[in-house]
């Protein structure tokens, strides 16, 4: 190979082509980023950056020089279409790069509603631009209203009352995070929301967004309002595509890849956009939107093309998913795949304190294990999961280990 | 090999005890501790790897 190509100048698209470096690709390596800056990391955005805590210089994710990796960069500028017949990529402003493989990381972008206009103060939270106007905002002490009480709403809605603000969250679904967790972990975060002071409106509907030039307040199914100077809008990403639409790669809901990671020969997937079917967990097609993953696909990807290219054998990408979410003073951190129908066992401390494990089971095995600050039990069942132990080898773990 | 955390950066997301449980450890107090800080040199792969995932770059070896 003599071009490789890598779409997305992130967390996967850096770990990408840093792993070129390392396996000894010497050839030319291009990275293409639609933002203007060098590759950051995003978790801060939610937490210490919007804190106040960090200033942006520590959220890059690099430290060494960017000439060790003899990289051709071209920030701020979009990739507006492939085509695969050519091996060619197409750049905003009309350049294109030819390729012999190509890395895919282009990410994911925030769901929106297109019932909510675009007032001043009207926000999406992804980037390190929406995270420092933001917070401009609440350093003027604005009353905030989240719609979404996920991950990153729940995370938002943490470091507003850390800052002593007004925060109001909505939530068209019973609990929060229980997409992530399921109901009884969900109920159990909705208390400690209200505990710390959070307006936590679950299983509201939303009904409209008012105000002249700036948002003001919000209206609410049934009629009441919620005064508002600043709305972040936290319903969920979906998979950046949008310029791999017409390309012939398989699309749905993300990327499409075999278990190496491929979409199609020379080119292979990283990230929040990518689908791929994990045989850990029986063949089952994830796509997941963590750091790990991004960070840990990133490496994998890289290793694959060159493999598959040099015509080795490369095995499939089979992790135990893994995702950490700080709120409230509390570490959580999900290891596995589980669902509301799994079996759940509480470990390790009381559900209705801040320090347990849970540890779901399906079909007697242990499929996964969340965590309130107890980091070092969780990375032992992460590790039983990944062997494919039993609940019940876990549950006698978890009274051995008191 | 030794190895240095700066615990001004740590953010305890327990990424290095993903990839080295026997070298980084979080535990319930939220704060990580470092088992050995001078592993034997067949943990240097293992090590190196913890240093370039660390989201905040917390980790550094020396020698
Ligand atoms: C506020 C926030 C908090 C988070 N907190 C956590 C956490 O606590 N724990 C956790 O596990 N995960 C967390 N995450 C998720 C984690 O950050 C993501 O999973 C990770 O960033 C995914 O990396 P990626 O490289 O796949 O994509 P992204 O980070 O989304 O990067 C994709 C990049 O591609 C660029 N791009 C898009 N389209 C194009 C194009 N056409 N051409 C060129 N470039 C393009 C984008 O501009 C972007 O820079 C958080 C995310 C956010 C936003
Ligand atoms: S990976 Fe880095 S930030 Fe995370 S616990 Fe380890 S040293 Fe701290």
């Amino acid at each position: 190979m003599n071009t490789i190509a890598v779409v997305g100048a992130s967390l996967a698209g850096l770990r990408a082509v840093e792993t070129l470096r390392h396996e000894g690709f010497t050839g030319r390596l291009v990275l293409v980023g639609a933002e203007p800056h060098l590759p950051y990391d995003r978790p801060p955005l939610s937490k210490e950056l919007l804190a106040g805590e960090w200033e942006h210089d520590r959220t890059v994710l690099r430290k060494q020089p960017y000439d060790d990796l003899d990289l051709e960069l071209r920030l701020g500028t979009a990739a507006t279409g492939l085509d695969l017949a050519t091996q060619e990529l197409a750049l905003a402003g009309g350049t294109k790069v030819a390729f012999d493989g190509l890395v895919i990381a282009t990410g994911s972008t925030p769901r929106t509603l297109p019932s909510i206009p675009a007032l001043d103060g009207v926000f999406t939270l992804r980037t390190i631009d929406d995270c420092l106007a933001i917070r401009q905002r609440l350093d003027m002490g604005a009353r905030v209203v989240v719609i979404g009480a996920g991950f990153i709403g729940s995370e938002v809605a943490s470091t507003c009352r850390k800052r002593g603000l007004e925060v109001t969250v909505l939530e068209a679904l019973p609990q929060p995070m229980v997409r992530g967790v399921g109901t009884r972990i969900g109920a159990r975060l909705a208390a400690i929301q209200v505990e710390e002071g959070v307006d936590l409106r679950l299983g509201v509907s939303f009904e409209a967004v008012e105000g002249d030039v700036r948002v003001e307040r919000i209206r609410l199914g049934d009629g009441s309002t919620i005064p508002c100077d600043v709305l972040i809008v936290a319903i969920g990403v979906v998979p950046e595509t949008r310029w791999l639409e017409t390309c012939g790669l398989v699309l749905d809901d993300g990327v499409v890849c075999d278990e190496t990671l491929h979409a199609a020969p020379g080119v292979v997937a990283a990230g929040d956009l990518c689908r791929w079917p994990n045989a850990l967990f029986d063949g089952e097609v994830m796509r997941l939107e963590h750091w790990t993953n991004a960070a840990e696909q990133g490496v994998f990807a890289a290793r694959s093309l060159l493999r598959r290219a040099a015509g080795d054998e490369v095995e499939g990408f089979a992790p135990v998913p893994f995702v950490w979410s700080d709120q409230y003073g509390v570490k959580i951190q999900c290891a596995g795949r589980f669902g509301p129908s799994d079996d759940l066992e509480i470990t390790h401390g009381e559900l209705d304190s801040r320090q347990f494990v849970a540890l779901f089971g399906r079909r007697g095995r242990l499929v996964g294990a969340l965590a309130f600050s107890r980091a070092r039990q969780l990375m032992q069942y992460r590790k039983m999961i990944s062997e494919r132990a039993s609940l019940r080898d876990a549950l006698a773990h978890a009274r051995a280990s008191g | 090999m030794k190895i240095v955390v700066d615990f001004e950066k740590c953010t305890s997301n327990a990424v290095c005890m993903g990839i080295a449980p026997d070298i980084f450890e979080v535990r319930d107090d939220n704060f990580l501790y470092v088992l050995q800080e001078e592993p034997p040199e067949d943990k240097r792969a293992l090590v190196e790897e913890a240093v370039r995932m660390c989201p905040t770059q917390a980790i550094s070896l020396e020698g």
